[in-house]
């Protein structure tokens, strides 16, 4: 762990950041880009993962075929994603193929085709991953929830809507496009093998010369109901439980996060023992910290048969209650240990760690070494995570529930 | 990086891929049992057993096997498929022995029929929880009726009424007739101390009693069919196609996942282009899976309704052309460097490595390094993909469809 972190801003604004990892023989990287779902104007939701899926069908000198030709033969597995903030491209691949894969992600965030011959395919391809979610009940229920748990537009889920998908135009995309695919905001993560006086070189030779944009938070705006019931035809009800929380950069982040990993995380963590173990009420069921950049909830589900459904919900809700009572040191020490050796493993894939240090940056504008993430894991204590318990009791809970019938949240709760 | 084996007197095999460079351990007991094993009336057993190795030892409860294998921070699971049973745990070297005395403990389970009856309740809430997912469960049906009275044509996780109707003492019987020591492999990976691996296995698994556990391997018997489901629950309208294909023992595997990479890979394939990139199909992919005897091609696809036969159709097209043409040099090149390259990113982690190991131990009694198997992937020709298409054709396959379609029809 005492390899250092590598950045560079350029002129422009861009984020290089970098960590070595000499001991693979593969490096990976990930662009984050400003262009999350959160800057889709109202009517066009969906807007930046149509831009996500039309700029992927050729750009620079390379059409949509030679673009994924020339990304195989190079031998990188790659991806993309929309989330809240960002899009996001990212590879993994053999070190020696690095900064040739860094050519064709150029060309893909600066200069792609958006081909009009290929609008109406790409049409197909969101409506089709925003209906595919109907089938998805679990999926489904924790997009709803998150809808009702923060106010928009951070509530809202990537995919977009089926009218405003169908209304999008290219010039909407291409208009899009400009405003958002910039250096300004943009973030390079890379981890793995790689030279970093070469890297930066070519990074600079790539994009120097990327305008550098400028992208204004959007302001809060509707908030929905708490309390929610979407009826499904199905054996199981799925049940979404979200509380506020702090987001990452917060200086008490960890302390949340803490009594989450007590809640769930290994197979000893309450929900599980309490929920799955000793009554058998469900196969799943989990707590989750969400951070955005300025807020941060924790997200439940559990997914269970109608009829068990309701003391699903009682069981769940009254561990989450409990939890103000306070955690036990067992209880830390067995999260510390898994955190532990989590920590070691990451040391292990240049994926993992791409993704990671580029969302840091994002949230902190700086990268916590993994050193560091392990120094503030050991100084947390009972008594630290307790008195922030004290003050922050889980409460206010937003329950959204998807299933043949509603449930009941117990009096008492709020 | 060094490979060691060793046999315990009561036939438990010991093998491990030491990395001294390695960061983790990575440790698991790969079991020969499972699905193909089972019999009507006990349909789900090997599954359900899985999750009972988590229920307490004669030494330790539930709540300690839990709470133990967290107090080393480990990453540990088990699963269960048709042919084997792995309980498994990543760890930092210094847990290893650890880690392996505890999962060593809990495969020999009390099986309390307190905890079975509990558990039985949360195998249920397992298949109710995919039974709300299209395809709903339509692998297991293909299965059954591609394999029709084969082994491999048997579900793993049983259905509702065979895990409910379930005895513990089945279970028990089942668990004495299974889990013999000449059926167990100790599989270790990453940063392994090897002579006290061996020593872990004699004092924890030493005196555990041999018996007969036979497996008949069959191949299966080419199967042509064509059935669909109308479900109007389901969304999008799902197929799967089930063709014959090399199994785990055939030199010719290694041009199955090529052929399967060129024709239906999720990005980059002939079905990519033909119906993905279009929009036509929210998914289409083809894949190789080997077993012992026999393999299976599994080609899946997802869609709206209206475009299911349309791109039924057009992947008959694309297994026809594929027959009559062979794939181009092009497509074999770029095929083989997507491998390659999920090779060597796959295998960077000790719980990479340990499937790979404990897969080739289980299915070939061998060991293959990494180099040898990228070796492997190079020296497959074009001619010898048209071999595997000659001597499997995919245009013969089993296929089901799900979803709101009320008319389907096999393709001409």
């Amino acid at each position: 762990m005492k390899e250092p972190i590598l950045s560079h801003t350029f002129d422009n604004g861009l984020v290089l950041v970098a960590e070595p990892m000499m001991s693979l023989e593969s490096a990976a990287f990930t662009f984050l880009l400003p262009s999350g779902c959160v800057f889709d104007p109202q009517n066009l939701a969906g807007l930046s993962s149509f831009t996500c899926e039309m700029a992927l069908r050729g750009s620079g000198s390379r059409d949509s075929r030679r673009f994924i030709q020339d990304l195989e033969n190079l031998g990188v597995e790659h991806g993309e994603s929309v989330s809240n903030s960002h899009t996001s491209f990212s590879g993994a691949t053999l070190a020696k193929n690095l900064l040739p894969a860094f050519n064709i992600f150029a060309d893909l965030v600066r200069r792609p085709h958006f081909p009009d011959d290929q609008l109406e395919a790409s049409r197909l391809v969101v409506l089709q991953e925003l209906r595919a979610i109907e089938d998805e009940p679990g999926q489904k229920v924790m997009l709803e929830l998150r809808r009702r748990q923060y106010p928009d537009p951070w509530g809202r889920s990537s995919q977009g809507e089926t009218a405003s998908l169908e209304a999008i135009s290219l010039a909407d995309i291409k208009n899009y496009f400009v405003q958002h695919y910039r250096a300004k905001g943009t973030i390079i993560g890379v981890a793995g093998r790689f030279d970093w006086e070469k890297l930066k070189d070519h990074v600079g030779q790539l994009f120097a010369d990327w305008p550098s944009g400028k992208v204004a938070e959007p302001k809060p705006g509707a908030t929905f109901a708490k309390r929610d019931h979407l009826h499904h035809e199905s054996n199981q009800t799925q049940i979404g439980i979200g509380f506020e929380s702090l987001p990452y950069r917060h200086p008490d982040y960890f302390q949340a996060w803490g009594a989450v990993g007590v809640l769930s995380g290994g197979m000893s963590s309450r929900l599980f023992t309490e929920v799955r173990e000793k009554r058998g009420l469900c196969y799943s069921v989990y707590a989750t910290n969400h951070t955005l950049r300025d807020r941060g909830s924790v997200l439940c589900y559990a997914g269970t048969s109608e009829e068990r459904a309701q003391e699903t919900l009682d069981v769940t809700l009254a561990e989450l209650v409990r939890l103000a009572e306070g955690i036990h040191a067992g209880e830390l020490a067995r999260l510390k240990a898994r955190i532990k050796s989590s920590l070691i493993m990451q040391q292990e894939s240049s994926s993992s760690r791409s993704g990671s240090i580029a969302r840091d940056w994002y949230h902190l504008g700086q990268v916590r070494t993994l050193d560091e993430v392990g120094a503030i894991i050991d100084a947390l204590s009972c008594e630290s995570i307790n008195a922030f318990l004290v003050e922050n009791p889980p409460r206010d809970f937003t329950v959204v529930t998807l299933g043949p019938n509603p449930l009941e949240v117990p009096v008492g709760i709020s | 990086m060094e490979f060691r084996k060793h046999q315990l007197a009561n036939g438990l095999q010991v093998i491990a891929e030491v990395n001294a460079e390695a960061h983790s351990t990575a440790v698991g007991f790969f079991v020969q049992t499972g699905a193909r094993d089972e019999a009507d009336d006990i349909a789900g057993v090997s599954h359900f057993l899985e999750h009972m190795m988590f229920k307490g030892t004669p030494s330790r409860s539930a709540e300690d096997v839990n709470r133990e294998f967290d107090e080393m921070g480990a990453h540990y699971n088990a699963f269960t498929s048709e042919e084997h049973t792995v309980y498994y745990a990543a760890v930092l070297p210094e847990y290893q022995t650890t880690a392996v005395a505890l999962l060593g403990d809990i495969i020999r389970p009390s099986l309390r029929e307190e905890d079975f009856t509990t558990e039985k309740q949360v195998i249920i809430e397992e298949i109710r929880m995919y039974e709300d997912q299209p395809p709903f469960g339509a692998d297991d049906k293909c299965k059954a009726a591609h394999f029709g009275p084969h082994p491999l044509g048997r579900s793993v996780l049983g259905t509702i009424q065979s895990v409910s109707d379930l005895k513990v003492e089945a279970m028990r019987a089942y668990f004495e007739r299974r889990y013999s020591p000449g059926n167990i492999t100790l599989v270790g990976a990453g940063r392994i101390d090897f002579d006290e691996l061996i020593a872990t296995a004699n004092r924890i698994c030493g005196t555990w009693q041999p018996m007969e556990a036979p497996r008949e391997t069959p191949r299966a018997a080419p199967h042509r069919g064509f059935q669909f489901q109308q479900k109007d629950t389901a969304t999008l309208e799902y197929v799967l196609q089930l063709a014959n294909g090399p199994g785990a023992t055939d030199d010719d595997r290694y041009a199955a996942k090529i052929l399967a990479t060129v024709l239906g890979d999720d990005s980059g394939s002939r079905l990519y282009w033909a119906l993905v990139d279009s929009g036509l199909a929210e998914q289409a992919s083809l894949s190789h899976h080997d077993y012992q005897g026999t393999g299976l091609f599994m080609t899946y696809m997802s869609c709206e309704p209206e475009h299911a036969q349309a791109n039924l159709d057009r992947i008959a097209e694309v297994f026809a052309q594929a027959e009559a043409e062979g794939v181009t040099a092009a497509e074999l090149a770029q095929a083989k460097s997507k491998i390659n390259s999920r090779v060597v990113l796959g295998s960077e982690r000790p719980r990479g490595r340990l499937f790979n190991v404990g897969g080739n131990w289980m299915q070939r009694r061998e060991y293959r390094t990494v180099q040898q198997d990228l070796e492997s992937i190079d020296a497959v020709t074009r001619e010898a993909l048209a071999e595997v298409l000659a001597r499997y054709p995919l245009s013969i396959n089993t296929a089901l469809a799900v979803g709101p379609c009320s008319q389907l029809t096999a393709p001409a």
